[in-house]
C-alpha cells in the first residue's frame, strides 16, 4: 500500500470529491494560486481552475459566511481556515448561522458546508495562533466536528465530511500534515462517529483524538517497554457524532481510562466524555478518571514550555502510573 | 475576477442617468398589480397591529420587531423579484414574508410558538424562512445575514442561473464588519447582490448622527467601487423604479449595488423598547404618521389615478383586519409543537435517517 503524507491524503480527497460533484468548491484565503499556506491544496488549482478552487480575501465572516449562504443553494463548500484560531473572528457566522438556520426554520434549509484546516498548538506561534475549538464546535448542536490523526483518517473523513448535508468542521494539525501512513489507492469512506482502536491494550485506555492519539501511540510503546504496562489507544476521530460504546467498551475492557487532549481542561472534550465514563461505566472502573490536557494558560510561545504545556509523552506515562 | 476601472466619482453619475434612463415602472403594471401592492400594504400594517394586541395580551413572547412605517420597501422589493431572483433580510422580517407569499396564518403561528408556524415553532418573530419562496429569512444578528446575501448570490452565479439577490439590511448594520466584508467580495467576485439598507433612522435607540459616520450610508459603498442610491421610502413607485435598474444589471451582468431607502418605524425598535418616544420627538413621529405615511400616500396616488375608489379602500382595510384576526385564532387554536419536536430539524442527516452518522450526536442522559 502507498505511504502518503496527511497533506497529500486530504488533497486527494478534495480532487476525489470536486471530480465527483459539480458543486463541489474549495475557497479559503492563499489556496489557489500559492496552493495553500500548508499546501493542502498545492495544485488542485491548476488542475481544476478559478471555478472550483477560489482564492478569498482576508476575510473570514465574508467568506465563511458566503459560503454558508451558498450551500442553502445547493453549493457545497469546503472552506479553508488557515488556522482554526481564526474562526473566532467569523463565530457568528459559524456558531449561529451555520449552526442554527436549519432549526430556526423548521427543518426547511440545511447547510451542507466543511469547514476545515489547522487546529494544534507546539508549533511555537504563540496564543492566538494555537487555539484548538473543538471543543466550542461540539458544544454546539447543530454542528459535526471531525479531528482526524492519520493520513488514512483524513482522507477517508473528509471525503464523508464533503458529501454529509450538515456543517461539518474537520480540525486537522499542522505537525501531522507531513507524516506519512498507509494509504489504499482505491477509494474508501470513514462514517463519521466511528472511533478506531489504533492499540489493542488490557492495562488502560488511553482516549484521544487528532494528533494527541499519536501521542498516545508513542507513549504506550514506551509503557510496554519500560513499565510493562499494556495500553489500548482509542482514537475518538469525531467529537460529535462521538462514539460513546467504543470508549464504555475499551473502558470496560481495562477498567482504567486516561483522556488525552489538546483542548484545556477547564470544560473541554475531555470533561464530557470524563462525565460520560462516570455515568455509564461507573462499576467497571478501578481507579479515578485521569485527564492529560493542555495547561490552563493562554498557549505560551516559548517552545521548550510550550512542548510541556500540551500533552506529550511524559505527561501521560505520568498521569497512568498514578492509576495502575 | 474583472476589477471595475472606472472611477468612483463617476459612479453616482451612472448610476442616476441608469436609475432615470429607464421608464417609470408604474406605467409597466396592470390596475390589479397596483391594487395588489396596496393591498398588501395594508395586510402587512394589520397584521402587524394584530400581533401586537396578541402581543400585549400576553399570547406572544419574545421580542416583536414592527414593520409597520416601512411597508412600501417589502412590497416594492417582492413585486420586482423575477423567477430567479432571491430575498433575505433582518429580523424585521415579517412585512417581507408576507409580501413573497408567506400566509397571515403561518407568520402568526410562529409567533405563537405553534407547529402549525413557518418554522414549526422553532424560529418565532425574527426566523421567518420559505426557501420555496427564494426567501431565506429572517435572520436575527445585525448585519449577520449580508454574508449570506453575498452567498446566495454566488450560489446564482455559480450555477449559472440570470437572477439576482436582494439583501436587506437595517441602518444600525452597516457598522458591522461583516457588512463590509461582503461589499468588498461581492465588488471583488462580480456577484449579483443588492444590498438594500432600510434606513428608518435609528438602530435600536441610537439615532444616525450618533452611530454611522459619513453620509449618506449607501455611500460608503464607494469605497468598494460599487453603485449605489438612495431612495424615498415612502413612496412604491419610486422605490420601484429606483430599484428596478440595478436588479436587471445585477441579473445581466453580475454588478453589485447598494441602495438606501430612507423610512421610518412608527413602533419602537422592539415591542420591549419603552423609549421609543424619548430618543425620538412625539412630533417627528407625528410627523411622518401625517406626511410620509406609504399606505396613505399610495392610497391618494391610485385614487388620483382613479383606481381605487372609497368603498375599494374600506374593503381592503376591513378584509386585511379580518384576515389578521383570523390568523390570530388560527395561531391560538393551534397546537403546540410536540416535544420530540425539539430533537428534529438539528441534523439533516438525522432527519433523513441516512445511518451515515454513527455514534451519539445528542447528549440529553
Amino acid at each position: 500500500m502507498p505511504q502518503l503524507t496527511y497533506r497529500k491524503a486530504l488533497n486527494e480527497a478534495f480532487a476525489e470529491e470536486i471530480e465527483r460533484d459539480e458543486n463541489v468548491v474549495l475557497i479559503g484565503e492563499e489556496i489557489a494560486e500559492y496552493n495553500g499556506a500548508y499546501k493542502v491544496t498545492e495544485g488542485l488549482h491548476a488542475r481544476f481552475g478559478d471555478r472550483r478552487v477560489m482564492d478569498t480575501p482576508i476575510s473570514e465572516a465574508g467568506f465563511c459566511g458566503l459560503g454558508i449562504g451558498a450551500s442553502m443553494l445547493g453549493i457545497r463548500p469546503v472552506i479553508e481556515l488557515m488556522f482554526w484560531s481564526f474562526s473566532y473572528v467569523a463565530f457568528d457566522q459559524l456558531f449561529n448561522n451555520a449552526a442554527t438556520v436549519r432549526y430556526m426554520s423548521g427543518g426547511l434549509l440545511n447547510v451542507p458546508i466543511v469547514v476545515r484546516g489547522p487546529a494544534n498548538g507546539g508549533t511555537n506561534v504563540g496564543a492566538t495562533h494555537s487555539h484548538t475549538p473543538e471543543n466550542f464546535a461540539a458544544y454546539t448542536p447543530g454542528l459535526k466536528v471531525v479531528c482526524p490523526a492519520t493520513a488514512y483518517d483524513a482522507k477517508g473523513l473528509m471525503k464523508t465530511a464533503i458529501r454529509d448535508n450538515d456543517p461539518v468542521f474537520v480540525m486537522e494539525n499542522t505537525l501531522l500534515y507531513g507524516q506519512k501512513w498507509e494509504v489504499p489507492e482505491e477509494e474508501y469512506l470513514i462514517p463519521l462517529g466511528k472511533a478506531d482502536v489504533k492499540r489493542e491494550g488490557s492495562d488502560v485506555s488511553l482516549i484521544a483524538h487528532g494528533r494527541c492519539a499519536i501521542t498516545c501511540l508513542e507513549a504506550a510503546e514506551k509503557l510496554k517497554e519500560e513499565h510493562d504496562i499494556d495500553a489500548e489507544v482509542l482514537d475518538l476521530r469525531s467529537i460529535r457524532p462521538l462514539d460513546q460504546d467504543a470508549i464504555l467498551e475499551t473502558v470496560r475492557k481495562t477498567n482504567r481510562a486516561v483522556l488525552v487532549e489538546e483542548n484545556k481542561p477547564f470544560c473541554g472534550t475531555a470533561a464530557q466524555i470524563a462525565a460520560l465514563i462516570q455515568e455509564h461505566a461507573f462499576d467497571h472502573l478501578d481507579a479515578p478518571v485521569k485527564r492529560v490536557s493542555a495547561l490552563d494558560a493562554p498557549q505560551i510561545y516559548s517552545k521548550p514550555l510550550e512542548d510541556e504545556m500540551i500533552p506529550n509523552v511524559r505527561r501521560i506515562i505520568k498521569a497512568v502510573q498514578e492509576i495502575t | 475576477m474583472t476589477k471595475k476601472t472606472s472611477q468612483a466619482a463617476s459612479k453616482r453619475a451612472k448610476t442616476k442617468t441608469a436609475g432615470g434612463a429607464k421608464k417609470s415602472t408604474a406605467s409597466s403594471l396592470s390596475r390589479d398589480e397596483k391594487i395588489k401592492l396596496y393591498r398588501d400594504m395594508v395586510r402587512i400594517r394589520r397584521f402587524e397591529e394584530r400581533s401586537l394586541h396578541a402581543y400585549q395580551q400576553g399570547k406572544i413572547g419574545g421580542f416583536l420587531h414592527l414593520y409597520i412605517g416601512q411597508e412600501a420597501i417589502a412590497v416594492a422589493t417582492a413585486s420586482l423579484m423575477k423567477e430567479n431572483d432571491h430575498i433575505i433580510t433582518a429580523y424585521r422580517d415579517h412585512g417581507q414574508a408576507l409580501s413573497v407569499g408567506m400566509t397571515m396564518n403561518e407568520c402568526m403561528a410562529e409567533l405563537y410558538g405553534k407547529f402549525t408556524g413557518c418554522s414549526k415553532g422553532k424560529g418565532g418573530s425574527m426566523h421567518f424562512f420559505a426557501p420555496e419562496k427564494r426567501y431565506w429569512g429572517g435572520h436575527g444578528i445585525v448585519g449577520g445575514q449580508t454574508p449570506l446575501g453575498a452567498g446566495i448570490a454566488f450560489a446564482l452565479k455559480y450555477k449559472k442561473v440570470e437572477g439576482c439577490c436582494l439583501c436587506l439590511l437595517g441602518d444600525g448594520a452597516v457598522n458591522q464588519g461583516a457588512y463590509h466584508e461582503s461589499l468588498n467580495l461581492a465588488a471583488l467576485w462580480n456577484l449579483p447582490v443588492i444590498y438594500v439598507i432600510e434606513n428608518n433612522r435609528y438602530s435600536m435607540g441610537t439615532s444616525q448622527k450618533r452611530s454611522s459616520a459619513g453620509a449618506p450610508l449607501a455611500r460608503r459603498a464607494e469605497g468598494y467601487d460599487m453603485e449605489w442610491e438612495v431612495i424615498d421610502g415612502s413612496s412604491v413607485y419610486e422605490i420601484r423604479d429606483k430599484l428596478a435598474p440595478f436588479m436587471d444589471r445585477a441579473r445581466e451582468e453580475q454588478i453589485p449595488a447598494v441602495v438606501e431607502i430612507q423610512t421610518y418605524r412608527y413602533r419602537g425598535h422592539s415591542v420591549a423598547d419603552a423609549n421609543h418616544e424619548k430618543y425620538r420627538s412625539k412630533k417627528e413621529i407625528e410627523n411622518y404618521k401625517k406626511n410620509h405615511d406609504p399606505i396613505m400616500l399610495f392610497q391618494r396616488t391610485l385614487q388620483k389615478e382613479g383606481i381605487l375608489k372609497e368603498a375599494a379602500i374600506e374593503e381592503i382595510d376591513r378584509e386585511a383586519k379580518k384576515e389578521a384576526a383570523d390568523s390570530a385564532k388560527f395561531a391560538d387554536e393551534s397546537p403546540l409543537p410536540p416535544e420530540e419536536e425539539i430533537f428534529t430539524d438539528v441534523y439533516w442527516e438525522v432527519d433523513h435517517k441516512t445511518g451515515r452518522n454513527h455514534g451519539r450526536l445528542f447528549f440529553n442522559d
